[in-house]
Formats: structure tokens, sequence, C-alpha cells
């Protein structure tokens, strides 16, 4: 019992305070990443080029957060003279065209569906299912109960059966077996329903793109309304798309 | 010990024409004498030669030994005699359409066609939609009643498959059927554009980035003659250090969770977001992802990064060891730890389990000791095994490794040694060549095995995740347990499903 006690007396209060205040990211976390309009086109060559994810467009000098794994190799090897990945982990949107990006994002906030914030701006359960990928994705959204995050705060909660959510939040790239699991599951979540695309998998097929056992992009099959981009999202990016978009 | 296999290291370049290519007969007869011996299999895989289906086998002892032979399109199984082939057979028919006369249960791994277009093995028609459509093992009887769990779960967890037969409370079997992950990405691998290659490895499962990163990188390496230098290697030593301690932790959390005691399960699951970030300290990203790449690291320990770690950790340690104490001094933890969901090491030896779930039932084995790469040659890594083989087990190798792991971190923090980032890769690898890569990563021994062809291109990329070996170690556990303690011992492996799936 003491030891218990003592416990809890030296963990402490450790909740953030997202959203008044954010919370410091270290140095070398790559969020939004910001494109210098000046760079020599040779330089942007050579970035498009070595960019493991083919994730830059040389025309438009933009770069597609949906496909892009955050690496930082362009960043790097164009000694931030292309691109400078900021610690803003704001990046979701609601329109896949959105995350081609020079660094300008619209305001989530506005072009949130309002029609869901009305109904679930005070109370939003959503299913979850893992298609495919690699678990991090899994990871960072099941950090979000823990006590620095404590989504429950939000009234946003992670529920077990689909006849219990308002939506669903996909992650990985929809593998061929995972198909029927995850339409079923949609299927079962009663109308209106919201469906969230996490991580470059679930946007794009992300580092598996080219694979003949998945889905590039969870757009293709299901209506999607919110994209949250990374590889996986920082908790925080994830948090971030969730309140602005429903509350 | 068989002088007819070629003995190679951990990493190093093999000329292909070097290793024996036995006769079938022959080869069968060395490995079933090698594995009878004690040895383990590491690596067992068929692949494409010009027009020749070939296999290729990495066996260990104290050493690691490699041989292959011609592929026969079936042969008597070794899992009949020799329990440990029984997951590689059924790969290798799956991938390859070799059937193993008399295997004891024939079934698909992954559920896809197989690379040659041959007629499935198991009968699938993969035009159709198959995951699911297979008819499970059944235990017949008047009060025998069946549990189907997934593939989608009730938590934030990777699908898969249960079906457990049970009597009443208690489990008479358990099958687990896996592959609703798969992505193909052993074939991904020599497909792919090079530049690809280390973002393939780090997203084989997201919780072992480093432990695939470093085999990948290892192997490239070898095929490329590349040395990371000292710098880069401690880096990368103290990156799968934290990825253990991130995941032990959480683990730890979890198990407290499954047995109702709250306080530690939230504890834990705060402090392992702290370790985590202690990644995204290093590199930018809370897995690792984007540190380790072939030749060394891409981003070097300045002063202020290794002053903070060192902070850092100075702060979580103690924090760490009171949360460990709270959580192991309490008898309610004890009473439903022990004695839950025993793998003899008997069973383990058979089923060749690997890591902490091997060490707990009594396998010393841990490749940071026997096959030490990086920095961990220079390192005195203990003996970890537990004689219980429980739950508690388990656990109490996660506590032992997660004060090992930050005893190391602190160790190598304060060695300032001069590194340099990587970011040109050089992928000119060694024509007609092979290499075999293990590492210690969190779950046990990771090991990529590559080929290369006479142009210097991939021909064959292997890529074995621990818990290739350990499912059906769960699924043992299981075995006359009540089926309420499902969720503390699939806990206590955590197995990896993608990791698996591939």
């Amino acid at each position: 019992m003491f030891t218990t006690l003592k416990n809890r007396f030296e963990q402490g209060y450790r909740t953030c305070n997202y959203p008044k205040e954010k919370p410091a990211v270290f140095e070398r976390y790559r969020g939004r990443p910001i494109i210098h309009k000046d760079v020599s086109p040779e330089m942007l060559e050579t970035c498009a080029k070595a960019c493991p994810q083919d994730a830059i467009d040389i025309g438009q000098k933009k770069i597609d957060m949906g496909r892009c794994v955050f690496c930082g190799t362009c960043e790097q090897i164009s000694n931030g003279k292309f691109v400078t990945f900021t610690g803003d982990f704001e990046i979701s949107t609601s329109e896949k065209n959105h995350l081609l990006t020079n660094g300008d994002l619209p305001s989530l906030a506005e072009h949130s569906k309002q029609h869901f914030k009305k109904l679930f701006g005070r109370s939003l359960q959503l299913r979850q299912v893992s298609a495919g990928g690699c678990n991090a994705c899994e990871a960072d959204l099941n950090v979000l109960a823990t006590p620095f995050f404590d989504l429950a705060r939000f009234g946003i909660n992670f529920v077990a059966s689909p006849r219990h959510s308002d939506g669903i939040v996909v992650t990985g790239p929809v593998s061929k077996n995972m198909k029927t699991a995850l339409l079923k599951t949609y299927e079962a979540i009663p109308d209106p329903k919201v469906v969230i695309a996490v991580g470059s998998c679930t946007i794009t097929g992300g580092p598996f793109r080219g694979s003949p056992e998945i889905t590039e992009g969870l757009d293709s099959i299901l209506p999607v309304d919110l994209f949250i981009p990374g590889c996986p999202p920082h908790p925080l990016t994830n948090l971030h798309g969730l309140l602005t978009f429903f509350k | 010990m068989s002088n007819t296999f070629l003995e190679v290291l951990n990493g190093e370049l093999i000329e292909r024409e070097k290793i024996p290519h036995l006769p079938f007969i022959e080869f069968r007869k060395n490995v079933l004498n090698i594995v009878k011996d004690g040895g383990k299999v590491v690596q067992y895989f068929a692949y494409q030669d010009g027009a020749a289906i070939k296999l290729m086998i990495v066996l260990r002892s104290n050493i690691l030994l490699v041989a292959g032979c011609d592929a026969p399109e079936s042969y008597p199984s070794l899992s009949k005699t020799c329990e440990p082939f029984h997951m590689f057979e059924r790969e290798i028919a799956e991938q390859f359409g070799i059937r193993p006369e008399g295997h004891p249960w024939l079934k698909m791994v992954r559920y896809h066609s197989n690379y040659r277009n041959l007629p499935d093995v198991f009968g699938n028609d993969y035009t159709e939609d198959i995951p699911g459509n297979y008819n499970y093992y059944q235990v017949d009887g008047e009060e025998i009643h069946e549990v189907a769990v997934g593939p989608v779960h009730a938590g934030v967890i990777e699908p898969g498959h249960f079906r457990f037969n049970c009597i009443g409370e208690r489990v008479l079997h358990l099958e687990i059927q896996l592959g609703y992950q798969h992505r193909a990405v052993e074939n991904l691998f020599h497909d792919v554009e090079a530049k690809r290659l280390p973002i393939l490895a780090e997203n084989i499962a997201g919780d072992t980035s480093i432990g695939h990163g470093l085999c990948m990188a290892q192997a490239v390496e070898a095929l490329t003659s590349v040395q990371p230098d000292t710098g880069a290697k401690i880096i990368r030593t103290i990156a799968l250090e934290l990825e253990r301690l991130a995941n032990h932790i959480g683990d730890l959390g979890a198990l407290s969770g499954d047995v109702a005691f709250l306080p530690p399960a939230n504890y834990f699951g705060r402090i392992r977001g702290d370790f985590l970030n202690l990644a995204l300290l290093l590199c930018g990203n809370r897995f690792g992802k984007g540190l380790v790449r072939p030749g060394g690291v891409r981003f070097p320990l300045d002063d202020d990064i290794r002053k903070t770690l060192d902070e850092r950790i100075k702060e979580l340690k103690p924090q760490v060891e009171h949360v460990l104490d709270l959580l192991f001094s309490a008898s309610t933890v004890r009473a439903r730890f022990e004695d839950c969901g025993i793998v003899s090491n008997y069973d383990a030896e058979k089923l060749g389990l690997v890591g902490p779930a091997g060490r707990a039932s009594g396998m010393a084995y841990d490749v940071r000791r026997c096959f030490p790469t990086e920095h961990y040659g220079q390192l005195d890594i203990f003996e970890n095994k537990k004689t219980t083989c429980d739950v508690y087990a388990r656990a109490r190798v996660r506590y032992d490794e997660i004060l090992q792991s930050i005893n190391i971190i602190q160790s190598l923090i304060n060695e300032p040694v001069e590194t340099r980032g990587v970011n040109e890769i050089s992928y000119n690898l060694q024509p007609s060549s092979f290499v075999v890569t293990l590492n210690e990563g969190w779950r046990g021994e990771v090991s990529h095995a590559v080929l290369t062809d006479k142009n210097g291109k991939i021909l064959r990329y292997k890529v074995k995740d621990p818990s290739f070996h350990n499912w059906n170690g769960l699924a043992m556990a299981l075995r006359d347990t009540g089926i309420s303690d499902f969720p503390l011992n699939n806990k206590s492996f955590n197995l990896s499903y993608c990791g698996f799936d591939l």
C-alpha cells in the first residue's frame, strides 16, 4: 500500500495541456515541410531523385505528404536549401489533394464538415481497423489513451465494436487479405459515419506501394473524411486532427 | 559437428560457389543430424536461380552453418521427425509449391498464391476471397465449444484469427491463423529501386524498425564492403536498446493492466512514451525510422543531444525501478503471473523459441552474446534464462533486460566518439554472393539473408522475424489454460503479426 501511494506521489500529474498549449517536441522531429521557392532546378531534381518515396513533385515544387515518410533525406542532401521540416505537427487535411503542399496548409477547422461537429463534437466513438502496415500507427494511436494525451477527456474513445462506433480509423495499406474484414467493419457501423485514414500506407500505400497485395489509397474503396499523414503520424498529429475536425 | 556445411560469421560476405551444394539426400541427413545435436534453424528457404529452384539453410549451434541443395518437387517432410522445421516447410510450400510429404499439419502461412504459378499446395483458389475460408482444427464432444476471435480485434491491434477449442473455461487447443497483413515484403526487396530498401526494412515491423533496419544495413554493408565507423556502431547499439526498453516497458504495463493492477499500467504506458521520445530525440522519429542506413547512421549524436539523453535517462531510471518494484512486489500480480501459461523447456526446444520467450523457458540464447554485431562484442551481456517457464518468467526476463538496457545506454552515452552522418549509400552489391545477418531485437533473433545473382542484383531477400518461431509458443502456452488467461499470455509473448505476415 505504501509503495502504491509513494509511486502515485512520484508520478504526479502528467497530462499535457494541449490544445491550449503546444507541448514541446524534440528538435529533430520532422513535421510540416516548407519548400524554399528559390531552390535551384538541379537541386530540386537531385532531391526528387533521391526521395525513397518519390514524393516530390518537381513541376509544382511541392511535397506529397501522403507519400512522404518524413525521413528527411531531401532536407539533408539539399542542406536545407530545398525544404525545411518544421516542428509543426498540425498537418492533417480533409482533402487528399491538400496533402500535396509547398508548406501552406488550408485550415483544417474551416474545411471540416460542420454537421460532423454538431453530431460528434461532444462524443465521438471510434473503431480502429488495422489493415496491413507495420503496427507503428496503431502504437501511436494507442498512446492517446495514456495519461499524457488522455484522449477520453475530450469525449473521444476507441471502442470494441463497430456497432458502438461513429466511425472508423484505418491504418495500413489495406492488404488484399484484410479488405473484406475492413469493408464488413465499415458496413457494421451505423450511419452517419466517419472514415479517418491514418499514416502514409493508408493514404497512398506508403512504403509498400507497387505491391500487388495492397490497395494504394483507402479513398479508392471508402469515402475518407480526414487524412492524417506521417510514418507514423506523431500522437499529437492524431490528436490535432481529431480535435480540430470534430470539435 | 558436420564439416560438410560451411561455417560462416554473422554478416560475413560469402561467395555463393563456396557454399556446399549437396545432393538432397545428403543435405537432409546432415540437417537432421545437426538439429538432433542441438542445432537450431535460423533460416530455411527456397529461391529461384535461373530455371532451377534451390533450397538454402542456415543453422546455428555455437557457430553458424550454411548449405544448399536443389529443391525436389516433393520430399519426405523434415518436420515429421524434427519439429523446428514445421513453419519453415509450410512457408516453402506456400511460396514455391514444394510439398513436404507427411508434414504433420500442412496448411497455409499467409494466404497467398505461390511464386511459380503452380497449383496451390493447400488447394486454395486465390482468385476468390480466401482468408477465413478455412476449416479450422476441431475438437469433437458434447461439451466442447469454440471461440472465434478476429481478424478485427477489440483493441487497437493488428489483425489475426484465433480459434479456441474449449471445454468449459479450459482451452484444449488454440489455433492461430495469420496472414491478414501480408504485403509481399520479401518480393518488394528485389522488385523496387535500391533507394527504397531502408524504408522497406524499417516497415517490416514498426516496433522493430531498428532490429530489421540493422539486419538490412549489415547485409548491404557486407555486400558493398562498406564498414560503419565506431561512432555509428555505438549509436546503433543505443538505438536497439532504446527500442528494447520502450517495448519491454510497454509490455510490462500491458501485463499489469491485464491483471487489473492499473497504476503500473498507466505509469509504464507513459514511461514507454518517454523512451519512444528518446528515439525521436536521436533521429526525429519515435520508432527510430530514418536512423539506420547502410554504412552507418543518418544522425550523429552531438553534445546537446548526448546531454539531453543522459539527463532524461537519469530522470527516468529511478521511476522505472520504482514502478518495477511496485509491479513485482504486489502479491496479487504474482498470484496471476505464476504458473500461468507454462511452455516447458522441452516444448520450447522443439518449437525453437527465441528471445525473451525462449529465455523464459530456459534457453539462454541471445544474439547479442552468441553472435555479437555492432558494439555488443565490447559489452558484457549476461545470461538471463529462467526456469519457471510461465508468464512470471516472461515478465521477469523483461525486468532484468530493462535494467540491463538502461545500463548499456548509460555506459555508451558518455563515449564521445566522432561519427559521420551517412547520406550517400552505395548499392553496388557484390555479385554471386550470400550474406546472413542476425540481431537480437526485443522479441528475439531477427534475421535477414540475401543472395545476389551474377550481375549483383538481389536474387532472393529472406526476412525472418522472431515471431515466426514464437507464435506456436503462444498456442502451446494456452493448452490446458483458462481462456480468461489468454490476454495475459498473449501480452507475455506480445508477438508481431506484421513481422510474421511480411
